[in-house]
């Protein structure tokens, strides 16, 4: 792989560009691998990229149904943030909020990560009190950040209307350290180190059936043939629990739908993330200009890809107090992407009642900002067989413990 | 946009009209069950993509708790019914089992 540097594009720039090679290669599947991983989004390929990294696995396939970072990994807000109330969040998210500091430089891609703070605005006083009380933890947990007043929320953000008569702004947790990726190169940069680590990334090829023998996978089923491994790992958000079913096991997970949208580009006016969880909406606004808008999931279970419209309206529709502005902005493109939902809102990364089958999904709304974090314990997971400190307590028994890592209760709503 | 018929009033609702309540037909199970019982009854669910049995609200209706058979990956509706069967009726599980061939049916 050639390195992407200035000297490679004024390099190119005097070939016109016509020497670039291909980012990953997309081989034929090989008849077995020492590990197979299902699913070429974000948390598969960071899985794959870390087991390569940190452990030196490298005889691995990713296989995925469609192409890479075509499910979730494309269609999220990019929004990174680690403020979590409980502490096996927080410490798996700040260690993803980390690695994307030095993500770009890691894996020679840029991933536009813009650490341009985030704002968790409180508008009524229980938000206030859970707010200073998610402060104080973080400052336990070693996660920076703090409650700041709605002056200062003016400050960081003209254009939000504080004093609005319904929801007024109290005050707000902010993160100055998160911010936004390109959710798209993160993808691409993964799959390109992975391609590059000789790993093989398999694209259009469907898991159609897990085989096992005494109570271990030997491999999958897929549209192009049995492929054998020594380790799986299951890493396909909302289609979790069929793979789960013909792995022969069942998840505490619900597929629904989560829609977001984006307005017609306008010039600069919003430099931070701000989200909204009393009247359940978030926004930022992306480098060509449009703002990128995000509410709650739509209540029913689904896998189509599209959600209902009436949520979008609702969205908008409590954001207008705080947001004056967006009353007079043209809504562009709206979207919706399939999320497994967890009983405790928590994810799973965990070993399964099959010994070398291992899986990691139940990210709910909240994937993309995990997804360094998530490879980097899927990969430990994976390679020692054992859980690391970081996968602990994302275990799949926890439902039956009751060791629930509450953050639907800790964190409301859009999480 | 879903449109479901609530089988009290009989009135073609939309979805801004009813509230979902997931999964339908779950057996409760109480302190005397097992730890896998319970388990199963608080967080375990079939999630199919397919056909579906779940629990909707006429809530800006009669506000009463119905049953719906739904497909999850079409979004189409196949029928609704009172809540107060413990399974869907035989005649809904034949329609959709007539539409559906290779449904393999309500467990």
């Amino acid at each position: 792989m050639s390195r992407y540097s200035v000297f490679a594009i004024a390099k190119q720039a005097l070939q016109h560009h016509m020497g670039w090679e291909r980012a990953w290669r997309s081989p034929e599947p090989k008849p077995s691998y020492d590990a197979i991983i299902i699913g070429a989004g974000g948390h598969g390929l960071a899985s794959a990229y870390y087991l390569g990294k940190n452990f030196g696995i490298t005889n691995v396939a990713i296989i995925e149904k469609g192409w890479l970072g075509g499910g979730n990994t494309g269609r999220n807000t990019t929004i990174i943030r680690s403020n979590y109330l409980q502490d096996p969040s927080a410490a798996i998210y700040e260690k993803a909020r980390s690695l994307y500091e030095t993500m770009s430089q890691d894996l020679n891609y840029n991933v536009m990560f813009s650490p341009r703070g985030v704002m968790m605005l409180a508008q009524t006083h229980h938000e206030v009190r859970g707010y200073l009380r998610t402060a104080h933890a973080n400052a336990l947990q070693g996660v920076e950040t703090q409650f700041i007043t709605p002056q200062r929320v003016k400050e960081l953000c003209p254009i939000l209307n504080i004093d609005g008569p319904r929801y007024p702004v109290l005050g707000a947790l902010w993160q100055p350290r998160g911010g936004t990726g390109r959710h798209d190169a993160v993808a691409w940069g993964y799959a390109r180190a992975c391609s590059d680590m000789g790993m093989d990334i398999i694209q259009q090829t469907e898991v159609t059936g897990v085989r096992s023998a005494g109570g271990a996978v030997t491999g999958v089923e897929t549209t192009r043939g049995f492929i054998g491994c020594k380790k799986l790992g299951i890493v396909v958000a909302g289609h979790s629990g069929q793979v789960a079913d013909m792995a022969g096991f069942r998840l505490p997970v619900e597929a629904v739908a989560l829609q977001a949208l984006v307005s017609e580009p306008i010039k600069p006016c919003m430099d931070v993330v701000v989200m909204a969880n009393t009247v359940h909406g978030y926004m930022s606004q992306s480098d060509k200009g449009e703002m990128v808008i995000g509410g709650g999931t739509d209540g029913f279970n689904n896998f189509t890809q599209r959600g209902s419209f009436h949520h979008i309206e609702e969205t908008l529709r409590a954001l207008i107090e705080t947001f004056p502005m967006l009353s007079r902005l043209k809504m562009l493109r709206q979207w919706g992407g399939i999320v497994d939902m967890t009983g405790d809102r928590s994810p799973i990364i965990s070993k399964t009642p099959l010994t070398n089958c291992f899986i990691n999904c139940g990210w709910g709304t909240g994937g993309f900002k995990a997804i360094p974090g998530s490879g980097w314990a899927m990969a430990e997971l994976m390679a020692k067989g054992e859980p690391g400190p970081l996968a602990e307590a994302f275990n799949m028994w926890r439902f039956k413990e009751g060791q629930f890592i509450d953050e639907s209760v800790a964190a409301g709503v859009a999480h | 946009m879903l449109t479901l018929t609530c089988p009290y009033c009989g009135i073609r609702a939309e979805e801004t009209e009813l509230s979902p309540g997931y999964e339908a037909h779950l057996k409760r199970f109480g302190p005397d069950s097992s730890d896998e019982e319970f388990e199963a009854y608080m967080f375990a669910r079939k999630n199919p993509k397919g056909v579906h049995f779940e629990r909707w609200r006429h809530t800006y209706g009669c506000g009463k708790w119905f049953l719906a058979a739904r497909c999850t990956a079409t979004l189409e509706v196949f029928g609704t019914y009172p809540a107060q069967v413990s399974q869907p009726p035989a005649d809904l599980i034949a329609a959709i089992k007539k539409k559906r061939p290779e449904w393999k049916g309500y467990a």
